[in-house]
């Protein structure tokens, strides 16, 4: 199925060699990054994570977030997802090799990254998370590959897939869970101490994940020559409707709860995020547009006849991705730093190689997702014919 | 020839199978070389506690001197980088206000607030940061000293996520360049390793105090085992009204403040 990918048009070899020009820039820069080292970021002493693992924690979400049509497809045999399911599938696959490409150039020394594997340490909670990652991969990977390769051959799936795809489920609420430890269980970061972090993940990602699914089956239509159909988009954005209100109320929950007690641990992160702290408010702007994006894609989503349209369903899905992607591959990460251990406020801004390596990243999963969403619509169109 | 080549070969084998089981498997007569490895034999001079804990004497430290930073940081080649980004200190001074931020009050005198107040990493009993570390690069010794092992650290940065004291610093750079004097006494780091106060347990294995501790000309910091009655340390807290940063927390520290 492979060779399926190596045929297409002018516009598909076009999009890969614009990929290529990006994924080559970020690659010039990573080599910089390895010859100076991290300093050639902005993290600094008091905000040690930035741009790379707040990417990687964004991107889980969305590889969680196949789940949300494989559950409805396998789990209540809803027969609409049958034609984009696949897709959902490749996302993860495409999301979790750009999770671990971010966790990879965010180390000091990736020449030592396997030391994981040789001295394992099961107390740690990214031990665990390189074991969800890899074996979300692999199962995606393996069910996605098995069920397409069937589908050509005109054969119902084998046996032995179903026990995995049952399986898979239950695996992508652990990648999330799992990412949302990394946070919520250390000591003096306030901000992220909070049982309701994992959930909110969950929230977020089963928001912005079907949102970017459905943009990505409106491009599919549009350039890819392949119709999703109206039905599984009208599932998706009613998902969508839900992730992101639970995820609002649970944004909410944070506030009451901060704000009520009144502990200063608790409020300065959040005062830092909406209202700025003692005169630093560089994320101010960002949070409120993603809070009034977040807003206005509710009122899109809710509305029947404004979800019903197309046009209007799009708009709502980039509102979705953009206000969760400031929120979490923005916000989240570098507020568990402000303020310091030792209280002092020192703001982040990303330097233009870290953005480069970035934009490299993303481009290179949009190199994987598009080969993998080659071969999937060339299948169909195959068997279609 | 043909016999050193054959030896070089077996060797190299052997490295190879080494190098890839993990420390869980390894037989205990190959446990790492602080665990006290076969053939290892300790300094006689070595000093040895159930737990090595510091005392600081808060009424004693002058806000004029910086002896025991510069003793500290010049015996373990401390990288001076000369900007607030890249700083790493193993020991850093700063305002009372900021390592007791809840013992602040608006009628505590400002003398007080801004008065010196040193900090270093506390050993904690129950140490945040060997929990987070996904490769046991951070690890405490049984004699409670939190120690690191740069060459296998990763530069995940965890263990800084996890330190509630900002005890720890990154090489976001080569730090040679920026190192005054090269000690060739003590290792230098690589950049994209983490590093952090090891209470100079190297300076412990030859029979010596901590260099703070030696260089402090007031007698300020205390040094010795918190598990032995009749100790330094535990004479300098006897009676004393004693503060530790942040023991809500329940990590443990062995750094203690008196005031």
């Amino acid at each position: 199925m492979l060779e399926k990918a190596l045929h297409g048009n002018h516009r598909y070899w076009g999009w890969l060699a614009f990929l290529a020009v990006v994924v080559g820039a970020g690659a010039f820069f990573y080599l910089r990054q390895l010859d100076y080292g991290l300093g050639i970021t902005g993290m600094s002493r008091d905000v040690t994570w930035g741009l790379y693992i707040a990417q990687f924690t964004f991107l889980v979400g969305i590889a969680a977030s196949a789940v949300m049509v494989v559950l409805p497809y396998y789990l209540h045999d809803y027969k609409a997802f049958g034609r984009i399911t696949i897709l959902g599938e490749f996302l993860a696959v495409a999301a979790v090799v750009m999770c671990v490409t971010f966790i990879v150039i965010d180390l000091g020394r990736p020449e030592r990254a396997f030391n994981v594997l040789l001295h394992p340490a099961p107390r740690s909670i990214l031990f665990w998370d390189m074991v969800v990652l890899t074996g979300y991969l692999v199962l995606n990977l393996v069910i996605g590959w098995t069920v397409l390769e069937n589908e050509r051959n005109g054969k119902a799936p084998p046996a032995w897939v179903k026990p995995l795809i049952l399986l898979s489920i239950p695996w992508a609420i652990s990648i999330h869970t799992v990412t949302a430890f990394i946070y919520a269980g250390l000591p003096g970061r306030d901000f992220w101490l909070t049982a309701i972090m994992a959930p909110r993940f969950l929230a977020s990602a089963f928001a912005s994940g079907p949102a970017l699914l459905v943009l990505l089956c409106l491009v599919l239509r549009r350039w890819g020559g392949f119709d999703a159909g109206r039905e599984p988009l009208q599932a998706l954005a009613r998902i969508i409707a839900y992730a992101l209100a639970a995820s609002l109320f649970f944004v909410l929950m944070e506030l009451f709860t901060a704000f009520y007690s009144g502990i200063p641990g608790h409020t300065e992160p959040f005062r830092y995020l909406y209202a700025g702290l003692d005169g630093h408010t560089r994320l101010v702007p960002w949070m409120w547009t993603s809070a009034v994006l977040a807003v206005l894609a509710l009122v899109l989503l809710i509305v029947p006849a404004l979800r019903r349209n197309e046009a209007w369903l799009a708009l709502a899905c980039l509102a979705v991705f953009a206000s969760l992607w400031i929120e979490k591959g923005l916000g989240l990460v570098v507020t568990g730093f402000i303020p310091s251990p030792l209280g002092q406020i020192t703001e982040y801004t990303p330097t233009g190689p870290e953005v480069a390596i970035t934009l490299g990243v993303w481009a290179l999963g949009f190199v994987i997702l598009t080969a993998l969403y080659r071969i999937a619509l060339g299948v169909r169109k195959e068997t279609e014919a | 020839m043909h016999s050193s080549r054959r030896d070089f070969l077996k060797l190299t084998g052997i490295a190879l199978i080494g190098a890839a089981v993990p420390d869980a498997l390894l037989p205990a007569g190959l446990a790492p070389a602080w665990a006290g490895a076969p053939g290892f034999r300790p300094d006689v001079r070595a000093l040895k506690a159930a737990r090595w804990g510091m005392v600081i004497d808060l009424a004693k430290c002058r806000p004029d001197c910086t002896d025991c930073i510069a003793a500290c940081h010049a015996a373990h080649n401390v990288p001076a980088f000369g900007n607030p980004k890249d700083e790493i200190a193993w020991i850093r001074r700063e305002t009372f206000g900021r390592i007791f931020p809840a013992q602040v009050h608006r009628h505590l005198e400002p003398r007080r607030q801004a008065g010196p107040v040193i900090a270093l990493c506390n050993h904690c009993a129950n140490p945040p940061c060997v929990r987070v570390c996904p490769t046991g690069a951070t690890f405490r010794r049984p004699d409670g000293i939190v120690m690191m092992d740069y060459h296998r650290c990763i530069g995940c940065r965890f263990c800084i996520a996890a330190c509630p004291y900002g005890a720890r610093g990154m090489n976001y750079r080569d730090p040679r360049p920026f190192i005054r004097r090269i000690d060739p006494g003590f290792p230098t780091r690589t950049r994209g390793v983490v590093e952090k106060c090891n209470f100079c347990v190297e300076r412990l294995a030859v029979g010596k105090p901590p260099a703070c501790v030696a260089a402090c000309p007031y007698g300020a910091l205390t040094f010795g085992d918190l598990e032995a009655p009749d100790s330094a340390v535990r004479r300098a807290i006897a009676g004393r009204t004693v503060l530790r940063r942040k023991p809500e927390l329940g990590t443990e520290p062995q750094v203690y403040y008196t005031l």
